[in-house]
């Protein structure tokens, strides 16, 4: 028998990768007004920067991402980054190229500052002590951590969702330090559709007996139940409609009714499972603040809602990707930032990709969506 | 879409020469890009592809061209009034089932408005009608039950629709094999090219 990792190693995989931290001493004013006196960003990198320090390509997460984009720990081959199929070396983000990097953002909860981590001022977790943080202030710190990392202007910022979001907002606030955006399955702003859909979440978590108020950690539990209802709506909405279908079908386990309210059908089963794995190691308070931050994200508020004058700084090229089955932040509303872009006179590509998996589809590696993807940072400089 | 790389070139030049440098172009139907491909190199302008087909969207993309995915059916509706100097259409008009209300939107967007067609007044393809058979030429080459032309008209028809509709036909040409016709040419031009805008401007 032969090393098995050594004769089938994808060639365009990135291999084993190891987190690394970033210390902030200098205070963060948020939105908010509120001020965070120091953190940590936990971050990894794939590639290398080049000479001139221009090809750095900054990806960012949606609610319930991290750093840990691409690759694997060699400690542990499973835990392969969300986002492994987009990244490495001749695929789409190609790492022989580009110098990717992930960071997870404040009030994250796999390992940058967040809710869950000691608040110097009492020595105990923040938990619900930490400040409501908004797409702004996350692009705030991401700039910081580009600062530290020496890099002057992004090539590129990319993200999926919430991520495209972090994108867009980046062409705004620092419009001479990102060269091109791309904003994938994104809104403009949520609906109120969108924000009831976060709002029961939310619910479900502050209504847990186990949240106490947000101080859970110091009693020693956690409001998995809550974070396990909001886990299985959000989940649902993530899906495409004929997907569910297709895979579950109103098929049984049982094979017949059982009249009870167990698990019968098999799309409970899979949304129980799902729910139950979210909850056991994901963070209340970090999901609390992740849809908070969905919810406030709205570029043109400042503007009487013109998302054509809000737009006027970027200098950024633009690629806006929709999904045809995504009916959470469905085409219309990538449309609405294209049309936008137009009327601001800003470079931009719109491509809407027929796939059946609904607000996921962004994480898919469908042949079509890879290669437009694929086909826009060709025609973006290192 | 082989039909605009037959007859791209002498469109190509005649849309080049109603362009100004640095204009904003908006080209409805781009195919893989070529023609805002042409006029960024020739007229240095700011161009934008418009294009339904996924495929084409993936060859613009990578010819470098902007290009956004729309079905041209429903209109350019989001854009705004006067986003673009000229908005082109080359050898897709035809493909248009509300060929009104494209030629309106095309002229709500843009200060002027390119269209380029075959001819089905051309003298061969009123030869085979006269023998009873529909046209396939190098202008119209598909058989009629793989056309993906929804729309025939000659340039005498499409002239009757503007003056109705207070669009002010600026420029035309027609051409044969690529030359210039400059006698009748509803008889013999295989192609045209109007350069268009609203009537009383």
């Amino acid at each position: 028998m032969q090393p098995l990792d050594n004769t089938t190693a994808d060639v365009t995989a990135v291999g084993a990768v190891e987190p690394r931290r970033a210390h902030f001493a200098r205070p963060l004013e948020l939105k908010s007004g509120a001020v965070i006196p120091a953190y940590d960003l936990v971050y990894e990198t794939y590639g290398e920067l080049n000479a001139a320090r221009s090809n750095a390509v900054l990806v960012c997460h949606a609610l319930s991402g991290s750093h840990h984009v691409a690759g694997h720990y060699a400690d542990n081959p499973k835990n392969v980054g969300w986002w492994d199929n987009i990244v490495g070396p001749g695929r789409p983000l190609d790492t022989d190229r580009f110098f990717v990097i992930g960071v997870n953002n404040l009030g994250g909860c796999h390992g940058s500052t967040g809710p869950s981590a000691i608040n110097p001022a009492t020595g105990k977790p923040w938990g619900a002590d930490f400040p409501v943080v908004t797409v702004e202030d996350w692009v705030q710190a991401q700039a910081r951590l580009a600062d530290h990392l020496g890099i002057a202007s992004f090539a590129a910022v990319i993200g999926g969702s919430l991520g495209g979001m972090q994108a867009l907002q980046w062409t705004v606030t620092y419009p001479a330090r990102i060269r091109h955006a791309l904003v994938i399955a994104a809104a403009p702003k949520l609906t109120a559709q969108n924000i009831a859909f976060n709002d029961v979440a939310r619910q479900a978590i502050l209504t847990d007996p186990d949240f106490h108020g947000g101080h859970f950690y110091e009693h020693g539990t956690a409001p998995r139940r809550g974070l396990r209802l909001a886990r299985m709506l959000g989940h649902i909405t993530y899906l495409g409609d004929d997907q569910m279908a297709e895979k579950f079908g109103r098929v049984l386990r049982a094979g017949s009714f059982q009249f009870s309210y167990d698990v019968e059908f098999e799309i409970e089963s899979y949304l129980r499972y799902q729910g139950d794995k979210f909850a056991a190691y994901f963070d209340a308070n970090t999901y609390l603040l992740m849809t908070k931050a969905l919810d406030y994200f709205d570029p043109a508020h400042h503007r009487n809602g013109d998302l054509v004058a809000a737009l006027a700084p970027a200098t950024a090229s633009f690629l806006v990707v929709s999904f045809t089955t995504d009916w959470r932040f469905h085409p219309g509303r990538s449309r609405e930032i294209v049309n936008a872009l137009i009327g601001a006179e800003k470079n931009v590509s719109y491509a809407e990709i027929d796939c059946k998996y609904g607000h996921d589809s962004f994480l898919i590696d469908d042949p079509h969506y890879h290669a437009i993807v694929r086909a826009y940072m060709e025609n973006v400089a290192p | 879409m082989n039909a605009s790389a037959v007859l791209a070139r002498p469109d190509f030049e005649v849309i080049a020469g109603w362009i100004a440098p640095g204009e904003r172009v908006l080209d409805l139907g781009c195919g893989d890009g070529s023609l805002i491909r042409y006029l960024a190199q020739t007229r240095r302008v700011r161009g934008l592809g418009v294009e339904i087909d996924p495929r084409n969207v993936l060859e613009s993309m990578k010819n470098g061209i902007s290009v956004i995915q729309m079905d041209l059916e429903a209109g350019l509706a989001g854009i705004g009034d006067g986003s673009f100097d000229h908005v082109v259409m080359s050898q897709s008009l035809q493909m248009v089932h509300h060929t009104e209300q494209i030629l309106r939107e095309m002229l709500r967007v843009g200060r002027e408005a390119v269209v380029s067609f075959p001819n089905f007044g051309y003298s061969l393809h009123r030869q085979a009608i006269a023998a009873g058979r529909m046209p396939v030429s190098e202008s119209l080459p598909y058989q009629w039950y793989d056309s993906p032309n929804v729309r025939f008209f000659t340039m005498a028809d499409f002239e009757d629709l503007c003056a109705q509709r207070g669009i002010e036909i600026m420029e035309r040409r027609g051409f044969d094999g690529g030359r210039l016709v400059t006698e009748d040419p509803n008889l013999n031009a295989s192609e045209a090219v109007y350069r268009l805008t609203r009537a009383g401007r």
